[in-house]
This record gives C-alpha cells, sequence and structure tokens, in this order.
C-alpha cells in the first residue's frame, strides 16, 4: 500500500468530525517548514484530553499496525543513518545507537512478516525536515551540533513510539497482536531512557528532573528544540482513572506525572511522523 | 489443581534472585497457585502459615488482574522504601541517589493509584481489595551497592514483563491504557537501573532480556507470581486461583 494513501486513510473522515483545535494540537512541531503541508491530515483529539483513549479512533487493528509500522520504518532508518554518518562518537553513544538499531530493525521485519500483503510500504524520509535539521552531518553544521541533533531527534522518535503505541492498544484488544505490540511498546520506552540519560550525560544535566528517563510534566527537556514540544504536550496529567493522584498520595505533579507516561493519538503521532516524509511535491 | 510454592523448594540465592525472571520451566500447573511465602530464617518462625480461614484470592476479570498489579506495586514500593532509608542510598552517588529517590516515588503512587483504583473498581466493598502484604527484605544487604541495585534490576524487569503479560487479560480499555501507561515507567526504570548498574553500553535494553525481533518478555501471572515467592520476600499469602485467560480474537 502506498504510504500517503495510507496516512490519508488512517485519518478516516469519522476523525474529522472530531477535530476541535487543531492548531492546539499542531502545536510549533507541525507549523514549521513545509512538510506541515502533508499535515493537512486531519488531527484528533490533543493527547491528554482525557479522551485520548483509542477506543474512540475507529481505526482496525491493521491501521494500527501500520502506523507502528511507519513509525518503526522511520527510526530504523534513522538509526542505520546516524550510525553511518560518522557523527556519533565510538564508545557508549556509538554502541546505543547500535542497540536500538538492532531493535528498530527487527520490529521493521517483525511487523512486515505479521501484516504480509497489508504491511505498508516504507516511505522516503527527510531527517533534515527540508533543511531545518542536518543530523548526519551532510550539510556542513558540524559534528558537534550534528550530534546534538541526532540525540534530540532520537529522544524525540523515541518518546513519540512510546506515546504511539500506547495509544494504538485498545485497538488491538482480542487480537493476536496486542501482546506483541506491547512487547515493544516496552522495548520503545527503554530506549527512551536511555537517550533521554545519554544526552542528559552530554549536556551535563544528569541531575535536572526535566533530563531523567523519564518525562517530567509535558517539559521536553533542557536542549530540546522548541520543534519537539508536541511530543510531550498532555504529558503533564496527574489525573488517573479519575483519581487526582496529587491530592490521594501527597507526592508532588511532578513525581505524579512522571510516574504515569500518556497515549497519544494516531493522528497526532501521524502528524510528527509526517513532518520527515517526503511527498511527491519534494521531489 | 492447586501448586504450594513453599520456602524449602527454592533457593533464595542470590544468584537465583537475579534469574528468577529465566524460571519459565518452573511447574506451575493450570491456573491455581497458593502464594505461601515464607520469612527468612525458618529456623526461628517456621514458614508463615495462611491465616485462618480462606487467604485472599485477588479474584476474576479485571479486578483480579487489578489487584495482580497491586500485589506487584506494594511489593516494589516496600523494597524502594528500604531501599532509601538504607546506608547504600544515604552514600550513593547524586545521580544514583535521584534515581533510586525517584523509582521510590514512583511506586509508591503507581500503589496508592491501584489501591483507589480498585476500591473504586468493587464499590469499596474492602473485602475485593488485596489488603497490605507484608514483605520480608531481610536478605537483602540494603547497605550494598550490588544488592539494593541488582534486586532493583530483577524487580523492573520482572514488573516490565508481568504487565505485558497481562495486558491481553485485561477487559476495559482504559484499563488497559493505564496498565500501558505504568508498563513504559516501568520499562524506563529497568533500562535506567541496567545502564547504571551493568557493565555494557548495552545492557539498558540487553539481549539477555529482548529477543531477536526486538521484544521484551510477557510472562503470565502464574510464572511471575511463582518467581515472586521464590525470591522468598512475600510473606502474607493470597491465591491467584480466577484469573482471566488471554482474550484472543
Amino acid at each position: 500500500m502506498n504510504i500517503i494513501k495510507f496516512l490519508d486513510e488512517f485519518t478516516s473522515e469519522s476523525l474529522t468530525q472530531k477535530v476541535s483545535s487543531r492548531r492546539d494540537v499542531f502545536g510549533t512541531f507541525g507549523s514549521l517548514g513545509k512538510k506541515a503541508a502533508l499535515a493537512a491530515i486531519p488531527f484528533g483529539m490533543a493527547a491528554g484530553s482525557g479522551k485520548a483513549f483509542a477506543q474512540t479512533n475507529g481505526n482496525t487493528p491493521i491501521d494500527s499496525l501500520n502506523l507502528a509500522l511507519t513509525l518503526e520504518y522511520l527510526e530504523a532508518e534513522f538509526y542505520i543513518r546516524a550510525l553511518d554518518s560518522g557523527v556519533l562518537p565510538a564508545g557508549r553513544p556509538e554502541d546505543v545507537y547500535n542497540q536500538i538499531s538492532k531493535h528498530e530493525t527487527a520490529h521493521v521485519e517483525f511487523l512486515k512478516t505479521n501484516l504480509g500483503d497489508a504491511a505498508v510500504e516504507s516511505p522516503e524520509f527527510d531527517f533534515t525536515v527540508g533543511g531545518m535539521f542536518d543530523p548526519f552531518n551532510e550539510n556542513g553544521i558540524g559534528q558537534e551540533t550534528a550530534y546534538a541533533q541526532l540525540l534530540a531527534l532520537a529522544q524525540a522518535f523515541e518518546d513519540t513510539g512510546v506515546r504511539a503505541y500506547k495509544g494504538q492498544a485498545p485497538n488491538l484488544m482480542g487480537t493476536a497482536f496486542l501482546t506483541p505490540a506491547l512487547q515493544i511498546h516496552s522495548v520503545e520506552a527503554k530506549h527512551a531512557s536511555e537517550i533521554r540519560r545519554l544526552r542528559a550525560f552530554v549536556l551535563g544535566e544528569t541531575l535536572n528532573d526535566n533530563a531523567l528517563g523519564w518525562i517530567t510534566l509535558n517539559n521536553r527537556g533542557p536542549g530540546m528544540p522548541e520543534a519537539t514540544q508536541a511530543v510531550y504536550d498532555g504529558e503533564e496529567n496527574i489525573s488517573q482513572g479519575g483519581v487526582d493522584l496529587v491530592a490521594a498520595t501527597g507526592f508532588s505533579a511532578t513525581s505524579v506525572s512522571q510516574s504515569f507516561d500518556e497515549p497519544m493519538t494516531g493522528e497526532t503521532a501521524t502528524a510528527i511522523a509526517s513532518l520527515f516524509i517526503k511527498t511527491d511535491s519534494d521531489n | 489443581m492447586k501448586v504450594e510454592v513453599s520456602s524449602e523448594t527454592h533457593s533464595k540465592s542470590n544468584n537465583s534472585r537475579r534469574k528468577f525472571l529465566k524460571m519459565g520451566g518452573l511447574a506451575v500447573v493450570g491456573s491455581s497457585l497458593l502464594l505461601y511465602g515464607c520469612s527468612d530464617d525458618d529456623d526461628i518462625s517456621g514458614p508463615v502459615t495462611p491465616t485462618p480461614g480462606e487467604p485472599f484470592d485477588l479474584g476474576s476479570g479485571d479486578v483480579g488482574i487489578l489487584n495482580y498489579a497491586y500485589a506487584l506495586e506494594q511489593l516494589e514500593a516496600e523494597f524502594y522504601t528500604q531501599v532509601i532509608a538504607g546506608s547504600y542510598f544515604a552514600s550513593a552517588d547524586p545521580e544514583e541517589k535521584l534515581i533510586l529517590q525517584d523509582l521510590y516515588d514512583h511506586e509508591v503512587i503507581h500503589r496508592e493509584f491501584f489501591k483507589a483504583a480498585i476500591t473504586g473498581a468493587v464499590g469499596g466493598d474492602m473485602s475485593k481489595v488485596l489488603p497490605e502484604l507484608e514483605f520480608d527484605f531481610s536478605g537483602v544487604d540494603f547497605g550494598s551497592r550490588d544488592a539494593v541495585l541488582g534486586t532493583a534490576q530483577v524487580l523492573e524487569d520482572t514488573g516490565v514483563s508481568a504487565y505485558n503479560g497481562a495486558g491481553a487479560r485485561i477487559e476495559l480499555p482504559l484499563y488497559l491504557t493505564i496498565a500501558g501507561k505504568i508498563v513504559s515507567v516501568e520499562a524506563r526504570h529497568a533500562a535506567a537501573i541496567r545502564s547504571i548498574y551493568l557493565p555494557g553500553n548495552t545492557e539498558f535494553a540487553g539481549d539477555d532480556v529482548i529477543d531477536a525481533n526486538g521484544l521484551d518478555p510477557a510472562t503470565p501471572p502464574a510464572d511471575v507470581l511463582a518467581a515472586v515467592v521464590a525470591t522468598g520476600f512475600l510473606t502474607t499469602p493470597f491465591t491467584a486461583n480466577n484469573l482471566p485467560a488471554p482474550m484472543v480474537g
């Protein structure tokens, strides 16, 4: 299936009726660069609105898995190119990227195998987002800045992946795909934790509350481009299952928000991924 | 079929704790499991016997799964409560201290969440809410970095595999989503503990846990509970005779 067709189908017409505050959801991530044009895909509810449970999204399990596959294509290619770029320092950074790359490539193969003919093809990616970034140091931005961008993009991709899988889980209930999707979801969270901690180490921010392995409120963390804020919006939630956990436990909103990762709708995940996907008009 | 897991059949060596995730072959037959804890010093107190009458049963359906998760969160919360009261924590380097303090906060919050959520789910009928469990961590040297971080690693790894193995047994999408919100935080914990404790740069998501498809384990409740019993940490007996099977359509 063609990726653009899929992305269009993923956000079926029924979703357009739920669009309320597209601009709010879009945030700054979506407003940057020409890639925003592709995100003329209708948007769903804001993550963390309390109605973000995917039960309401009306998509099929195959749609959910193809969204997952699309995100895995993006991650797999990103890590392969990062490792080929020569930007990553040897030692822990290269080792961490190698390990994550191995998993993301395995996830692609696993999902493709299970989806069979229903699997979408890989889109073409543009990790510069139309020239805004230069994570592979292809345009001469320099190793240091390219490395910082490699870390920032990896964090954004991993934190997005965790939220996106979580958002699709209810859509997979009653199918044989739920458990494997959960088994990938937790691996993405391990990646996110380590990338976040590696970034913190590189930045000298290991004691910063906003640069831990877990997400504090909706803080994207030190050094993260404002463009990535859409990845974190909604993570500040402190109420679970109708229980205000700050009131119930006496712990701070900081600690409570860290204790629960929030789901992201397929629409938001699609919009974020779309920023890195080439369209026909780019060619 | 009822399987009793008692102290005599399980070594509580450090080695067995580290490996207790891998006890896939442990004989837990059928869906009936009597959790039968013991104290650390059998010679003095002997195995703890079930309280008169029936031990608490986790229950069926979503309440059963919530009680199951509540038991695991109680275990983690109590462990970290002792960690932050211990001498290793007091002298830990600032980064490790921050991580352990956060893990304590998170696990206590998880525990309190389940207590509130289950109480709500059963309409306030406290006879259906898992009581406060008692634990015995006297076998853990809370002055030792190895003991603290090694045990933390096992508990976090176990938590991830337990939630992954429970997801398909949940009926209500709301609870599945909440379980998802928690398991990814447990996975973040597991990666952080592994990263600071284990020597290799790839241990945060190590090949000892993640398979060739890039999947974390998903362990059924019976196996998780048997492994928990094998640690000897749990001293309050309860049963898990009615937990739901996975729902695969």
